[in-house]
């Protein structure tokens, strides 16, 4: 992506929007920086004392008759969530934006098990049509230009009439409004979810979480065990802070608080709540004290925006559910350390991230963190193969001269195997290009010159 | 069998949570940031949010500075007659069949005024049906100044559906219902419910919106694409 001058072009312009947006936001606050530092304070309480606020959450959802089940494992709840449908013989589910549901990859196994899945955020949605992952965690299309979902809702929906964000919203909303009438089963994540009161709370601007949690008999959230703050009142903050770092708005649209299925005396809403608490290596990131804040993050998705390395290789370079920086802090802990630590070099350090940070993660010091404990943890056998064999290439000048003309002389085959298993460079190469071989060495170069 | 397993998981996920928190971690603090406000005590969240209006005059003003960034429709009235002859504009403009209403001393005063087939939601309703009004009416559990904000509950106003069904959601509001902030909104909850919450709590700002095509700005996502919030005596 990073040579698509175009594609970053776009990325451009649409932060840059943000960024206006976002700073004009900041400003309407009496003090923004006090505000990360009361936001950090919650959210140290809240992550510090997480086995006793998430026993007080389930007893208040309980209370209200939710049904609530944990899942150590992506794999659980996938299990779950897919038990719930077959148990009720839905074919169709809706679904509001759930990055947890990205990472448990819950798409794919409802839709083996016979059941469709549509996805209501309009962004969602689009990436849905294309095949395609989210490109960003708050801004799932942003790589996308309106002539290009014109042309996917023309394939794939017959129905575009022009390349109007308008129409082509009408047409979403129209397609969506009839799901949501014949869905069986309503899924959405979350944003926070508070202790005290036993509620789940989901931030949306479009009404579609809204939507999704009024009309099917069967509600079901799937949440991260981190997302629990201690208090009722803590939304008062960060209601307003995810809104600014995370779309430079004040507030977003609809910021919801759900504590259960229909009540006696209510009007509608489902028959059954539903609420899965997520596990899937967060106990695991948990137990490091040093990095334990990245578990603050309220998903802003802020320090993508600022990051010179993500608005250079954009969202879908990374191969991970979350992007950007925080993706790199806390994929390696989630997944596996020596299988993701590259994402840990993928980083300029210059703590932009750090700095827009709303709840003061301390990123940019969690990537030195990872590279260090990358260091230290025991490498794969091949990486140390390889590196045995660098070194005594690397101390020689005649060694290196020589591999360096070898490598000049043979890249014009490197054609033939590339892409084929015989390539010595796939490991490399499934993912990305090969940088060209200099015509010439500098040594070579500054021989002619003297 | 599946309570049990329930029951393990939740033993060995809270068993993990205890055993990762045995290691204390550090207070945070954030770079450049003084610990305490140069004012002394402690920093609240009133003292870092935007700030909030505190009479009712300004309240009114606050509110309405934000509806105009929003594109919410908001109007003060002065009396029931003036808000009767509100909505019978707005009915006209906009052609209304069928209301959508949910009970409450304002609703049920006003609606039968306008003249036109009302159906409430309160009993239980078909969705198909509140799908095709041309707009719902509920009144509301609270305005918020600050982010020109209308709080609503699946018990006092309206359901979960009422307001993000039809195309345009009207909200009644009383006088003594405009806070000043979005901390005094929530203590107005926990005063009014504690200890028994509505299934639902909705902080609704400004109507339905996406700007996921291009971050251009689209109302009517799925949720209305009108909010107007009458406020009267």
């Amino acid at each position: 992506v990073s040579g698509d001058l175009e594609h970053r072009r776009r990325i451009q312009t649409a932060l840059g929007k943000y960024e206006v947006k976002r700073d004009e936001k900041e400003r309407l606050f009496q003090d923004w920086a006090g505000a990360r530092q009361l936001a950090a304070e919650r959210k140290w309480e809240a992550v510090n004392g997480l086995a006793d606020h998430l026993e007080a959450l389930v007893r208040g959802l309980e209370a209200r008759g939710t049904r609530v089940h944990w899942a150590s494992t992506a794999a659980q709840a996938r299990e779950i969530i897919v038990g719930i449908a077959r148990d009720r013989k839905a074919r169709s589910v809706v679904k509001s934006k759930a990055m947890t549901a990205e990472e448990v990859h819950l798409n794919e196994a409802l839709e083996q098990a016979g059941v469709e899945v549509v996805e209501s955020d309009l962004g969602e949605f689009i990436v849905q049509l294309r095949e395609e992952p989210p490109y960003h965690i708050v801004f799932p299309a942003m790589h996308l230009t309106r002539g290009e979902i014109q042309e996917v809702f023309q394939k794939k929906l017959g129905d575009a009439p022009s390349d109007n964000p308008e129409e082509l919203t009408l047409v979403a909303r129209r397609v969506l409004r009839r799901k949501y009438v014949e869905a069986d089963l309503g899924i959405t994540g979350a944003n926070f979810a508070v202790a005290e009161t036993g509620m789940i709370a989901v931030t949306e601007n479009e009404g579609n979480a809204r939507l999704t949690a009024a009309l099917p008999r069967t509600m079901v959230t799937l949440l991260g065990i981190e997302k629990v703050v201690g208090r009722l009142e803590d939304l008062a903050l960060f209601w307003p802070m995810l809104a600014t770092a995370g779309a430079g708005q004040l507030i977003t649209g609809y910021n919801t608080l759900y504590g259960g299925p229909r009540q006696p005396g209510e009007a509608d809403g489902p028959e059954e709540y539903h609420v899965v608490l997520l596990d899937n290596g967060r106990t695991a990131l948990l137990a490091d004290a040093e990095q334990r804040d990245a578990l603050h993050c309220i998903r802003c998705g802020a320090c993508l925006n600022v990051c010179p390395i993500f608005r250079n290789v954009g969202g879908h370079s990374y191969g991970t559910t979350y992007c950007g920086p925080i993706g790199s802090v806390i994929t390696p802990h989630l997944r596996e350390l020596q299988e993701w630590k590259h994402l840990s070099y993928a980083s300029s350090l210059c703590g932009a991230c750090t700095e827009a940070c709303p709840v003061g993660i301390d990123l940019h010091h969690h990537l030195l963190q990872n590279r260090r404990n990358a260091a230290a943890a025991k490498p794969r056998w091949w990486e140390r193969l390889a590196f045995r064999w660098f070194a005594p290439v690397a101390a020689s000048s005649r060694l290196w001269s020589l591999v360096t003309r070898l490598g000049r002389w043979t890249r014009p085959f490197h054609r033939v195997v590339l892409g084929t298993r015989l390539d010595p460079a796939r490991a490399w190469t499934r993912t990305r290009g090969l940088p060209p071989v200099a015509r010439q060495t500098f040594k070579e170069w500054w021989r002619k010159r003297t | 069998v599946v309570e049990e397993t329930d029951v393990s998981e939740r033993e060995q996920i809270l068993g993990r949570v205890r055993e990762a928190l045995r290691q204390p971690s550090r207070k945070p603090h954030v770079h450049g940031v003084p610990r305490v406000p140069t004012a002394g005590g402690d920093r609240t969240i009133a003292d870092v949010l935007p700030v909030a209006a505190t009479d009712f005059a300004s309240r009114v003003e606050q509110f309405l500075r934000n509806a105009e960034e929003l594109k919410s429709d908001f109007r003060v009235v002065g009396s029931a007659v003036e808000l009767t002859h509100n909505l019978r504009l707005l009915a006209e403009a906009e052609g209304w069949q069928k209301i959508a209403a949910h009970r409450g001393a304002s609703v049920e005063w006003v609606v039968p005024r306008l003249g036109l087939p009302v159906m409430w939601t309160d009993p239980g309703f078909d969705a198909r049906e509140l799908e095709a009004c041309g707009v719902g009416i509920s009144e509301c559990d609270a305005l918020v100044a600050q982010t020109g904000s209308v709080v609503v509950t699946s018990r006092s106003a309206g359901g979960r559906a009422l307001s993000v069904l039809p195309p345009h959601h009207v909200v009644l509001a009383r006088e003594e219902q405009l806070v000043g902030s979005l901390p005094d909104a929530l203590a107005l909850l926990r005063e009014k419910y504690a200890g028994d919450f509505p299934s639902m709590i909705s902080f609704i700002t400004g109507p339905s919106r996406t700007g996921d095509i291009e971050r251009i700005l689209v109302l009517g996502a799925h949720g209305p694409r009108k909010l107007t919030v009458i406020l009267h005596p």
